[in-house]
């Protein structure tokens, strides 16, 4: 076993890998960039380096540092973590070089399996079962056309080097086939250095499921399947293991699949290899196919560990370290069901954008598994991903498991941003998925009822008042001789406040009134306990109340009215301007495309709210902007 | 020592005091809410339509949410100028803004466009009367057209009338007392020197208005022709005139401006007292109301309303078998050091010797003076006199009017003669003076006033030859009898500001623990006592 590691990563999966590396004796060494000095993961660690700025290119990506980090503090293994450089096989290569251990495959594997193209060529040769497509090098637009035109619509174009939706366009009808290529390929090459893109036959009710496989080199076994298809937009929700409705027959097929595909390769360590199935027609044996292998340890590898009772991470480090596979095939059992929910700093009813801020709070309830890469008053900054945590439960069964979750999940506290906790906990009581009814359109189709927000509880605007008029924490309350002063509150909504006994508040939001009394365990609203807890950030207030409902506290003082913004177009969120595509002068249309924002991974188009004529511009492509910055203004109105 | 009650709250005596109690309390709470609805719903609802924030909704925006008022004169002007002047249009009190504790006054322009009347200016020199005394900043929401003008004889020209209200300004500033104005409404005439004189003033935008001479005026004098916003408006004033320091967008605005501008005072409580932590009594105030009769001529033990008022109804009685009708002794109230002087009858010599003994005791420890006073007066009788109870009084008097710790006088029953002096009444400047709504107060009982009367009348009658029939007596006594009885009453008395409020019993214990801490915010000088005549 190795004395020490380094961890080139970040977030929840280094310190993942530092809790095993710790449990085995193996000394740990961190890296970070300057938004990461005192990210959890620092803390975590033995020793940690610092590899250079904020952006990942400039820290996180770069290699020669993080080498060079790991000759300078005696490392003798890196771990990739997953994203980053763990699918690099240049860098894997440099590591080698440079003497040290690559945890994960060879360069030469995670070549083979980085073109989609020539992967899926090359388990075709393995008898691998695959998507019928085309995965050509002509990517001359007719060509490829004809080809969508033979498969039979709809069809998908994938970016040949993509992963994660980038570049990804599902295509229902020819005559939309050229515009959905051009964005595809315009994707491509943003997100990838790469246009090629390949087509293939779109799968009408599909499933993602995908087997764990370990190799050593030579040999592999499989760790089960996940279930991965509750997705939004390609990306993974809520992962589960194992699949529903999963049999027998169909595992083994699925799990000897992934082993020779794995084995063809030559692969070592951690790997996924990613199966679309068809279940329109229940699970079929013949109704798989090979879309692709992640050459890496997966985030949702947690469900996986939670049946098997395996830990991943300490078979990678034994298996990196030149120790046989820790089990044979014949060892490995499933043992009860494992469910993971993936929660983020994300604004749902605005449409899922990526949210930022400051966990003034954040807890988690007690017997569940966590993997967080943050903790009480860290920040979600816009340079990363916005994850906050994974949530894993595992029980007996599918339904305990779930039920767990979804407990968890209403019990778990995050004030400072806003999350996606509403909508994962209500999609782990969603009737559909509870029956095993999953497939990768579940969340499109039910989308409204998903996401629209909460009704927020009366008791929980009541308990918000009381906290704008800065009393949660109060141990008495005022006085009055006769008359008790009624007192306005700022607020969101009108609301007013009067001290009406010892410990008794009435409060009055819209002119709906609570009584609210003051018990040693906290406020009661009309009578009833709430349990609710109640937490101020700023001007933010959030009550946790069956789920986390915040409000508005505005500042009194702060009345400078904003700047008019029916002219102006302001940067939602942080993020770096890709592109402007007016000049000042142009007349513009409502809804033309001003400008584009790259923010959290996402691109996001700008457009003119209404029409007009551009009258400054005031950021450029390149510039790096904070939320809120005006970017593009337009001319006043001329009155007709 | 922890006293011990011999109340018995299933008694019909009980229940019965209780009941009386009750209704005398809904009696003066019916008082206060009609003062505290100022000018009524119908002006409420005008002022508001003009976008401003009731008068009494200012005073609570301004205060720390949940922090004590404690209001002075919430009854003032109650039955006066055929009750035009709904809590003498005007709202004082002590409360905490930015956690400190400050004197607010704010117009009530609901009332007659917050005009003074005799007993407006009256409260508002009471108010910063306290504010001096206890080194209070003061905060004025000022919303008012100045001088009532058909009662301008009692409202402009003497001492204590509307021109002291500036003089105070400068005094306090002079010593240190910040003076904070917030100009939401009119301030024409004198009342422009409410925000001239503060040391910050802050104006709302379109509402405010600070002159000496308003437009119709100025077009009389001189022919100009000026709105009111162009005269002296918010704007004018922050921008052009430096009259007023800030301009707020609206009251709410104003208010959370004046908030700030009291958190960047930079003041601290002196150190005078040893604090403890506060403890309830050991018996429900609740019961005040069952152990203090009904009829101020029944006696009982005060001890029994001591018990419900002081920390862990802990008394440490001084001199207990001395002069036993008058009771002295240390305790705490909700954590500060007080010393009770309490009637327990009708005062003697002894008394008299043991209250100017136990208040120089006080004065030398810097320990705050809680009167409790119930009392009818001094006895009398040749055996007194002779002994020189006036003597001894004088010693009672001279060590309450000099003694320099802060003194609070409850009245919690009555207020007769020579006693109210003795007992620290109005004239011997309390920094409070609260009293109970069973309280009576005059120089004498109605029955005896009417008794010296009929007496002096009987003997004239009688000197002549004449006869005086016990019916024509009683009929020659009834419109003294009723005249006292009137003027006696606790509404009353506060109505003319007497006392400063009247306190539902109950409440006796928060009501001295926020006089003794609004008190505490100045520091207690040196004593330095007068003749004690031996």
């Amino acid at each position: 076993m190795f004395q020490k590691i380094l961890i080139a990563n970040r977030g929840e999966i280094a310190c993942r890998v530092i809790d095993t590396a710790r449990r085995l004796g193996v000394a740990t060494v961190a890296v970070y960039s300057d938004a990461d000095a005192g990210a959890r993961h620092v803390a975590m660690a033995d020793e940690a380096v610092h590899i250079g700025g904020p952006r990942p290119a400039d820290s996180y990506l770069r290699g020669a540092a993080i080498i060079e980090a790991a000759l300078k503090t005696g490392a003798e293994a890196i771990h990739p973590g997953y994203g980053f450089l763990s699918e690099n096989p240049d860098f894997v290569d440099a590591v080698q070089a440079a003497g040290l251990v690559f945890i994960g495959p060879s360069g030469a594997a995670i070549r083979a399996m980085g073109l989609k193209d020539a992967a899926k060529a090359l388990m075709a040769e393995a008898g691998v079962p695959i998507v019928p497509g085309y995965h050509g090098d002509n990517q001359d637009p007719d060509h490829l056309a004809g080809a969508a035109e033979a498969l039979g619509y709809p069809v998908l174009i994938k970016a040949v080097a993509g992963g994660g939706g980038k570049g990804m366009r599902r295509v229902d009808h020819p005559a939309d086939f050229a515009a959905a290529l051009l964005s595809a390929q315009g994707e491509a090459q943003t997100a990838f250095g790469n246009p090629a893109v390949l087509i293939e036959k779109y799968v009408e009710k599909p499933r993602h499921i995908e087997v764990q496989v370990f190799g050593d080199g030579t040999r592999a076994v499989h760790l089960y399947e996940r279930d991965c298809s509750l997705q939004r937009r390609h990306q993974k929700v809520i992962e589960e293991a194992p699949a529903p409705g999963m049999t027998d027959e169909m595992r083994a097929a699925m799990g000897q699949a992934a082993v020779r595909a794995a084995e063809a390769i030559g692969y070592s360590g951690a790997g996924t290899v990613e199966f679309i199935v068809d279940a329109s027609d229940g699970l079929r044996p013949d109704r798989f196919w090979f879309m692709e292998m992640n050459t890496r340890l997966q985030v949702e590898h947690p469900v996986t560990e939670a049946i098997t009772g395996v830990d991943l991470v300490e078979w990678q480090l034994r298996v990196a370290s030149g120790e046989p596979l820790p089990a044979k095939q014949d060892d490995l059992q499933i043992r009860g069901h494992a469910v993971e929910a993936r929660l983020y700093a994300e604004d749902v009813p605005a449409g899922f954008l990526p949210a930022t801020g400051t966990l003034k709070h954040l807890r988690f309830p007690p017997g569940i598994r966590v993997e967080t890469g943050v903790r009480p008053g860290d920040v979600i900054s816009p340079w990363y991903d916005p994850m906050i945590a994974k949530v894993i439960s595992h029980g007996p069964t599918r339904a305990a498991a779930l039920i767990a979750l979804a407990r968890a999940l209403e019990a778990t506290e995050v004030a400072g941003t806003v999350t996606n906790l509403g909508f994962l906990a209500r999609l782990s009581r969603h009737p559909g998925f509870v029956a095993g009814d999953v497939d990768t359109g579940l969340i499109a189709r039910d989308l409204q009822p998903l996401t629209h927000p909460l009704p927020t509880p009366p008791a929980a605007r009541a308990l918000a008042v009381i906290a704008a008029a800065g009393l949660h924490e109060a141990t008495g309350t005022g006085f009055s001789l006769w008359a008790p002063l009624r007192r306005p509150v700022p607020f969101e909504a009108p609301a007013h406040l009067q001290v009406i006994g010892p410990n008794r508040l009435r409060v009055e939001i819209d002119g709906q009134g609570h009584d609210c009394a003051l018990h040693p365990d906290g406020w009661w609203v009309d009578g009833a306990k709430t349990g609710a807890q109640i937490h101020v950030v700023g001007d933010e207030i959030t009550v946790f109340l069956r789920g986390a409902h915040r409000f508005q506290r505005p500042d009194p003082l702060a009345r400078e009215s904003s700047a008019s913004a029916s002219g102006l177009t302001l940067a939602p969120m942080p993020g770096l301007v890709k592109a402007v595509f007016v000049a000042p002068g142009a007349q513009v249309a409502a809804g033309d495309r001003l400008a584009v924002l790259e923010a959290m991974k996402m691109e996001h188009t700008l457009c003119a709210a209404r029409a007009g004529r551009v009258a400054e511009v005031l950021a450029g492509a390149g510039d790096q902007v904070e939320a809120g910055a005006a970017l593009i203004r337009l001319a006043e109105e001329e009155v007709a | 020592m922890k006293l011990t009650s011999a109340a018995l709250p299933s008694s019909e005596t009980f229940r019965a005091n209780r009941t009386a109690h009750l209704a005398l309390l809904d009696h003066v709470r019916e008082a206060a809410a009609h003062a505290a609805a100022g000018g009524g719903p119908e002006a409420t609802k005008r002022h508001v339509a003009r976008g401003k924030m009731a008068p009494r909704e200012r005073v609570a925006a301004l205060l720390d949410p949940g922090s004590p008022f404690l209001e002075i004169g919430a009854t003032a002007a109650h039955g006066m100028y055929h009750n035009a002047a709904p809590c003498a249009g005007v709202i004082a009190g002590i409360g905490r803004v930015s956690g400190q504790e400050v004197m607010v006054v704010g117009n009530d322009a609901t009332v007659k466009g917050g005009t003074y009347y005799p007993m407006t200016v009256k409260k508002h020199l009471r108010a910063q009367e306290i504010a001096e005394e206890c080194a209070l900043p003061c905060v004025y929401l000022v919303d008012s057209g100045g001088a009532n003008l058909p009662n301008q004889d009692e409202v402009f020209p003497d001492r204590d009338h509307f021109g002291r209200i500036f003089y105070n300004q400068a005094r306090m500033s002079a010593k240190g007392i910040p003076q904070i104005a917030v100009v939401m409404g009119s301030c024409t005439a004198g009342g422009a020197y409410v925000p001239a004189m503060s040391d910050v003033t802050i104006i709302v935008k379109d509402q405010g208005t600070i002159f000496l001479a308003g437009p119709p005026l100025v077009k009389a004098a001189t022919g100009e022709v000026v709105s009111a916003e162009d005269l002296g408006g918010g704007d004018v004033h922050t921008r052009l005139s430096g009259v007023a320091d800030y301009l707020a967008e609206d009251d709410a605005h104003a208010l959370a401006l004046a908030r700030r501008a009291v958190s960047h005072l930079n003041r601290a409580k002196p150190a005078t007292v040893q604090w403890q932590s506060p403890e309830d009594p050991a018996y429900d105030p609740e019961d005040i109301l069952g152990v203090v009769p009904a009829d101020l001529r029944t006696p009982y033990d005060i001890r029994e309303v001591i018990a419900r008022v002081v920390d862990g109804s802990r008394f440490d009685e001084f001199k207990p078998r001395f002069g036993e009708t008058i009771v002295t002794g240390f305790a705490h109230v909700m954590g500060c050091p007080i010393g009770i002087i309490a009637n327990n009858g009708v005062i003697f010599s002894e008394a008299a010797q043991k209250a100017a003994h136990f208040v120089e005791l006080c004065s030398m420890r810097n320990i705050p003076l809680v009167f409790l006073q119930n009392v009818t007066g001094f006895m009398v009788g040749r055996k007194y006199e002779n002994e020189g109870i006036a003597r001894h009084g004088a010693k009672m008097v001279t060590a309450v009017a000099t003694t320099n710790v802060p003194k609070i006088t409850m009245l919690v029953g009555g207020s007769f003669g020579a006693g109210n002096y003795g007992m620290a009444g109005r004239a011997y400047s309390p920094r409070f003076l609260w009293t109970w709504p069973n309280s009576r107060i005059s120089v004498m009982g109605g029955e005896q006033a009417a008794g010296v009367l009929a007496t002096v009348k009987r003997e004239g009658i009688e000197r002549k030859g004449g006869h005086w029939s016990p019916e024509e007596e009683a009929e020659f006594k009834r419109p003294t009898l009723e005249m006292f009885e009137r003027q006696s009453q606790p509404l009353y008395a506060s109505a003319r500001l007497w006392d400063d409020g009247i306190v539902d019993p109950r409440k006796t214990r928060d009501v001295l623990a926020l006089s003794l801490s609004a008190s505490l915010c100045a520091p207690i000088e040196a004593t330095r006592f007068g003749l004690f005549r031996m």
